[in-house]
């Protein structure tokens, strides 16, 4: 049963990862446009960078 | 005024009438360093594909910093380095990749502003991460049967400590609902989730400092993440009908173009446009203002504001009524009133006034919850008071099974099995071209029982077509040939029945008479000085050595109007004709059709009123129409439908949306409500029946959570399974 002590705060530490990494994915607007990122990944060009 | 003799006509197809481009300039906002940003809506946009070709085309551009499309919102992100003229350009290079565009309204922004959107899928993470987290605790409890009474205290502390936050966060758009329906005096659904949770979270928090045997901290928080699932599908489904409206509509939001007095003219939004004003209506643009005609002659189709399906002559110093389409050569006319106290506001306050007239409908959801929550608190109030005073039981004992009893009722199946059916048949209507633009509209239309239909361009296509009478080849392609020159819908109807006749040289027209070219006429009898009776559905035509010949047209009805009608009569539906046009022409469509009730000459009050009659005794129409005459109808109705191409009054008055024209897609929606309808009735029937089971035994104290977890599952699972059923077709492919 020691293991508990290590393995119970290990595991919430990696959800709690995962709920930041969800919140963050969030607030960055990632979930603002479902349908265009499902295509966006297909696109292969990438934009003709031009400077400023 | 006539047009210029011989001039090119525009194209025939109207999708390419001249609309002034609007102009950009204005609405590009200057951002520091000479940039410039604007926010456009894109129309036609319709895969990842446009996508990609549209920023690609514009990424092309030199001074183009950042183009983003988001394909949900249809939202064009656009930045420049240069003037904010540079903006009309860049919006003519989209119009040549097949691309509308229209300025970025702040309805647009409202209904694709979505942060009560966001907020659900944040509370929907956490409670998902919170009930996976607690159930790694509450697994263990099940499953260790042999764990020792410290061992399983820190099992349920460490559950309290992951629950307790997520239960307060996940759970806020739940208690925000229902603190609002307790303030307006209603109990809803929310009401009862958010007792439930909160009364398992407080029970199993005493049961954890007691050091009992259960605690039920992973119902509650698996109970939140299912039903925000639940909650984020509808929410999703509703957007989506909202944003289709708000765009429709800001596709349509006109311009004019106004001469000023050093003579230069300016393409300016509508509200810019001042009474006194002088406007240039080009051939085929709508007016969107009231206006009273200074040339000497207009040519103007009435269809949408009076029903009547052939356009009206004007002369000189005639006010002219806004939403008229300009069908004649281009003309001046000098604005009377501005957008918002001209005729066209006058009858959006109509629509608002009808609008606050309607009766809400009680949902089938309300109605459920309306009995089943009150009977519900009052087992569970019963249960803790039983054990307590009569089972002998300490207070603490006795609210385990009265909590339990709780969060057995609680109303997951319930709360999911309505707004499932409505999330699944609304995206199998979405798949048909039938969008839902009120909440409540796939429940009236499914209690509709009388249909109320307008003629023109419901009925009708809206636009005359040549009868099939014989006629000499050669004279119809002769007048075909003149016909070309001209806008008008009758000469536009012979064209289209001849569309490789050539244009005839030196045609010259005589708005809302006919047209000459060198030795033929073309026109009304009287044009051409025949003595002979002219209902306006007719156009003749004389050439040298041959009889005049008579062309006559009809406005055809739509190919798919008497299929509709008769599948619509076969649901049981009663149908009524209500049209503002001549009632002869009205009279003839219905016996076409075979309906027997039917009223013309109509005003859109008289239009209302009839809706109103009908609805106050007793009966809950469904009312179809395109034209801003019957917009204070369609708002009357129990539920309203109107067919693409309809004018923008109609639209935002309408509960329903076609994106196609005609009719045929109503009873095909028709019968998805009735069927959804009848579903959601089903899944109401199935959850309680789960709890007629399982509710005893929580009474009786035997529900463990682990017990209480797959009944609520399992109810949830069946009743999401039979809305599926609601799509229909799809379902069973």
């Amino acid at each position: 049963m020691d293991a508990l002590i290590l393995l119970i705060p290990i595991a919430l530490f990696l959800g709690l990862l995962g709920l930041a990494g969800f919140l963050w994915a969030l607030r960055a607007g990632q979930y603002d446009d479902l349908d265009g990122a499902a295509a966006r990944i297909l696109f292969d060009d990438t934009p003709p960078r031009k400077d400023p | 005024m006539p047009s210029t003799p011989g001039a090119r006509p525009p194209p025939a197809s109207c999708a390419q009438c001249p609309r002034p481009p609007l102009d950009f300039t204005t609405r590009a906002q200057p951002l520091p360093g000479g940039d410039h940003r604007l926010e456009l809506l894109i129309s036609g946009l319709s895969c990842g594909a446009c996508v990609w070709l549209i920023e690609q085309a514009l990424a092309a551009e030199a001074d183009v910093l950042a183009a983003r499309v988001s394909l949900t919102t249809r939202r064009l992100t656009l930045r420049w380095r240069g003037p904010a003229a540079r903006g009309n350009e860049l919006v003519a290079l989209l119009a040549r990749l097949g691309f509308r565009t229209a300025p970025w309204s702040p309805a647009c922004l409202r209904a694709a502003d979505d942060a009560e959107g966001r907020a659900l899928i944040r509370a929907l993470g956490i409670a998902a991460f919170g009930s996976m987290n607690v159930m790694l605790v509450s697994v263990a409890v099940w499953a260790g049967g042999d764990m020792g009474d410290a061992t399983r205290a820190l099992m349920h502390g460490l559950a309290m400590l992951i629950a307790l936050p997520v239960v307060l966060l996940a759970g806020l758009p739940f208690y925000r609902s229902a603190w609002a329906g307790l303030r307006a005096g209603r109990l809803n659904m929310d009401m009862a989730v958010s007792l439930g949770v909160l009364a398992t979270t407080a029970m199993s928090v005493s049961e954890t400092l007691r050091g009992g045997a259960f605690t039920w901290f992973d119902g509650a928080t698996t109970l939140l993440a299912l039903l925000l699932a639940g909650r984020v599908l509808n929410h999703g489904g509703r957007r989506r009908a909202r944003q289709a409206s708000a765009q429709l509509l800001a596709l349509q939001q006109g311009s004019a173009t106004r001469l000023n007095p050093d003579g230069s003219s300016q393409t300016l939004p509508l509200e810019a446009i001042l009474p006194g004003h002088r406007i240039l209506v080009a051939a085929g643009e709508a007016l969107h203002l009231d206006a009273v005609l200074e040339d000497a002659t207009a040519l103007l189709d009435t269809a949408a504001i009076t029903g009547e399906s052939l356009p009206h002559p004007y002369r000189q110093g005639d006010t002219l009524p806004a939403g008229a389409t300009n069908m004649g050569a281009p003309f001046v006319a000098q604005v009377s009133a501005t957008l918002a106290e001209g005729s066209l506001a006058a009858m959006a306050r109509l629509l608002e006034q009808a609008e606050q007239s309607r009766s809400r409908i009680t949902t089938l959801a309300d109605r459920a919850a309306a009995i089943y929550i009150p009977a519900a608190h009052a087992i569970a109030v019963a249960t803790f008071l039983g054990w307590w005073l009569l089972g002998g039981e300490t207070w603490q004992g006795a609210l385990v099974p009265a909590v339990a009893a709780l969060i057995i009722t609680c109303p997951c199946g319930l709360a999911i099995a309505v707004p499932a059916v409505q999330v699944v048949a609304a995206g199998a209507l979405f798949r048909q071209g039938v969008l839902l633009a009120r909440p409540d509209a796939l429940e009236r239309l499914a209690s509709a029982d009388h249909v109320v239909l307008d003629k023109t361009g419901t009925l009708t296509q809206g636009r005359p077509t040549l009868l099939p009478d014989p006629h000499p080849e050669a004279a119809l392609r002769q007048a075909a040939g003149l016909a070309a020159a001209s806008r008008h819908p009758l000469a536009r109807a012979l064209h289209r029945a001849c569309p490789d006749a050539t244009l005839a040289d030196g045609v010259r027209e005589f708005p809302g008479q006919g047209l000459q070219a060198p030795g033929m006429r073309l026109g009304s009898a009287q044009f051409l000085g025949l003595d002979q009776q002219d209902d306006g559905m007719a156009l003749w035509f004389a050439a040298p050595g041959q009889p005049p010949q008579c062309f006559r047209f009809t406005d055809a009805l739509r190919a798919d109007a008497p299929a509709a009608i008769a599948a619509l009569q076969a649901q049981g539906l009663s149908l009524e004709i209500l049209s503002g046009d001549a009632p002869p022409a009205v009279a003839a469509v219905a016996a076409t059709l075979g309906l027997e009730h039917f009223t013309g000459g109509v005003t859109p009050q008289g239009k209302a009123a009839r809706l109103q009659c009908l609805t106050a005794t007793g009966h809950h129409p469904l009312m179809i129409g395109d034209g801003s005459n019957d917009a204070a109808a369609l708002a009357m109705a129990h539920v309203s439908a109107c067919p693409a191409g309809s004018t923008e009054l109609a639209q935002s008055a309408a509960d329903i949306l076609l994106t196609a024209e005609g009719l045929a897609p109503i009873p095909a929606a028709i019968a998805t409500a009735r069927r959804a309808q009848r579903i959601a009735r089903q899944n109401i029937g199935l959850s309680l029946a789960y709890n007629a089971l399982a509710v005893p035994l929580a009474v009786a104290g035997l529900v463990t959570p682990l017990l209480a977890a797959a009944v609520m599952a399992s109810s949830s699972l069946i009743v999401i399974l039979n809305a599926l059923r609601a799509g229909g077709r799809t379902w069973t492919r």
